[in-house]
């Protein structure tokens, strides 16, 4: 293992050789050199890894008899929930009676779209917002620096309170159902993709912004004509991103009243509906992979436009 | 010879791409775009005096947030002991993700791989885990581990696994070649040629992605409590749902300042063993 672990030359190689016998002593005292100190920086690491794992594993209850115990419990559910538990092919796998597996498809199918819009409308919304607030974020634009500050601590806030606190508080301020998810995912991604975008900004070339400025232009005919084709790709790019990940952010907002598939997944989770479980699983994770794959086509295509 | 003058007509005349009317595809996908969004609204139930009464629910809210208090100090100890516990579930749960992402990695890379069949099923696993959310693996391991902290650290062991395995495995084929080839024809096996070809490189950026996880399991961590898998989220979601607005406030800026401290914290982590190594997106 120590021979395995040693492995570095390039210190080595600028030893001065003088005869081949004092040389080989020299390569390999500095070798050995090289080689300590490695291995007391690596070794100083792991200790100081393990004690943080030794405190984690305190405060966090781990209990690895419990978990062995309870380690069949996994692959039992796993098992359970794609055994059928009625009709005629009960207590069979569940591809055996695919109609009664998905009794629920229609009724599940409404609820993913439904999932499906909460993302697409909050990443819409999410996504206007920050590309208004970007500019005011960006340190390169000419922004006075108290607004600069106060719109970047306003975006800290809204991407750090996690999106499903939000709904939370939502579902209480505009009532139950999807409209809290919706505004709980607008927020959390307008400062999510606010702050994406303006590091976006600080990183363009100002040669056309000084340009427009020299030529009389004003700040919006600035920020539009020099400024956004820069840009526009990489937020197109960065929205779409976004919006693959309010898809499976929507599809847990029903745990907490705020629409979508989540409701009906947490009900049939508690009340142990097994395969309904494996269903909406199934369901949820075929549609994010479709997005998945169209996203990322799309964004190459975006990326690759400007090179 | 005088300069031309930059008349209107001479531009035109002159960049000719640069004033052609940007086609009509632009436009139909905005109009698609603002149709579906203008139907979503609609179909999700948005109406104006719905979101002004909300707004002012909101505002209620609050206003009675201020000014942000704990209680009784037993009060506190038990939000700090949540909070070392959010955290301590963030911790392993990546660590663990990481440990178990990284031979799978190997696996999962065009160039490292053992077999183009096993590639393939580990793709696909991996986006197995990462489509299914945090939240819902939490909700199936409290079943199976029961509730507490611990369901916790598997639901984001689970999910990251996913989402590490991607990550590493597009660094590992992002790697140079050249080191592998080297050790190979100097009479090295594939192991070698892994062992000191490939993990020199990829190293310092695997673990620059892993501290970045780790900040983002940490807001994770603050959440997964609403369904019973331990830290902060269950008495946040408690303190909401009773309207204690004061303490909720209390806890909010308490997992701020939380989270401020572990972004420091990783930040100088990564910039102390990774250097500028590149990560992508």
């Amino acid at each position: 293992m120590g021979s395995f672990f040693a492995f570095k030359y390039e210190q080595v190689q600028t030893v001065q050789l003088t005869s081949s016998e004092t040389a080989t002593a020299t390569l390999l005292s500095a070798y050995e050199k090289t080689v300590a100190t490695q291995r007391r920086a690596f070794r100083f690491g792991l200790i100081g890894l393990c004690l943080a794992v030794f405190l984690a594993s305190w405060m966090a209850e781990v209990d690895l008899l419990k978990f062995v115990e309870n380690s069949g419990n996994f692959s039992n559910y796993i098992g359970r929930i794609f055994v059928l538990d009625s009709g005629p092919a009960s207590g069979r796998f569940v591809l055996n009676d695919i109609v009664s597996w998905y009794w629920g498809f229609s009724k599940w199918t409404l609820k993913l779209l439904e999932t499906l819009l909460i993302a697409y409308v909050a990443t819409l919304i999410g996504a206007i917002g920050g590309f208004f607030l970007c500019f005011l974020a960006a340190g390169n634009l000419g922004v006075s620096k108290p607004v600069i500050f106060i719109t970047r601590r306003f975006l800290e806030f809204c991407r750090t309170v996690p999106d499903l606190v939000f709904a939370l508080i939502f579902v209480l301020a505009f009532g139950l159902g999807p409209m809290a998810g919706v505004l709980a995912l607008a927020v959390h991604t307008l400062g999510a993709l606010g702050k994406l975008f303006y590091e976006v900004l600080e990183n363009i070339d100002q040669k056309p912004v000084e340009g427009l400025i020299a030529n009389g232009g004003s700040w919006t005919k600035t920020m539009r004509f020099a400024v956004l084709p820069q840009v526009m790709s990489n937020f197109l790019s960065y929205g779409l991103l976004r919006f693959e990940i309010n898809v499976r952010g929507a599809s847990v907002m029903g745990f907490v009243g705020a629409g979508g598939i989540g409701q009906d997944l947490i009900e049939a989770i508690r009340k142990f509906y097994y395969p309904d479980i494996s269903a909406m699983l199934v369901l949820i994770i075929i549609s994010v992979t479709v997005i998945d794959l169209f996203t990322e086509k799309l964004r190459h295509r975006f990326i690759s436009q400007r090179h | 010879m005088k300069p031309e003058a930059h008349t209107d007509e001479n531009l035109l005349q002159r960049y000719p791409a640069a004033f052609k009317p940007q086609g009509w595809w632009g436009y139909l996908i905005a109009l698609t775009m603002s149709a579906v969004l203008v139907y979503g609204l609609l179909h999700l139930g948005f109406s104006l005096t719905k979101f002004i009464a909300g707004l002012a629910n909101l505002g209620t809210f609050v206003v009675l947030m201020f000014p942000p208090t704990y209680g009784e100090t037993s009060d506190l100890i038990r939000y700090l002991n949540a909070l070392g516990e959010t955290v301590a579930i963030a911790f392993l749960g990546t660590l663990l993700a990481a440990i178990i992402a990284f031979p799978l990695g190997f696996l999962a890379a065009k160039n490292a791989t053992v077999s183009q069949v096993l590639r393939f099923f580990a793709r696909r696993s991996f986006d197995t885990l990462r489509g299914v959310d945090m939240l819902i693996w939490a909700l199936i391991w409290v079943n199976v581990v029961g509730l507490g902290p611990f369901a916790g650290v598997l639901a984001i062991m689970s999910s990251d696994i996913g989402s590490f395995g991607k990550l590493f495995s597009e660094a590992i084929e992002a790697s140079d070649q050249r080191p592998v080839e080297g050790v190979l024809s100097a009479g090295g096996s594939r192991l070698h040629g892994i062992r000191f070809g490939i993990v020199p490189q990829v190293l310092p950026v695997l673990i620059s992605q892993v501290l970045y996880y780790f900040e983002s399991n940490t807001r994770s961590a603050t959440i997964i409590g609403i369904v019973g898998a331990g830290g902060i989220g269950l008495t946040l979601s408690e303190q909401i749902r009773t309207l204690e607005w004061q303490t909720v406030s209390f806890l909010i800026i308490l997992i701020l300042l939380t989270v401020t401290a572990i972004d420091f914290l990783s930040n100088r982590l990564r910039k102390a063993i990774a250097g500028d190594a590149q990560t992508s997106i």
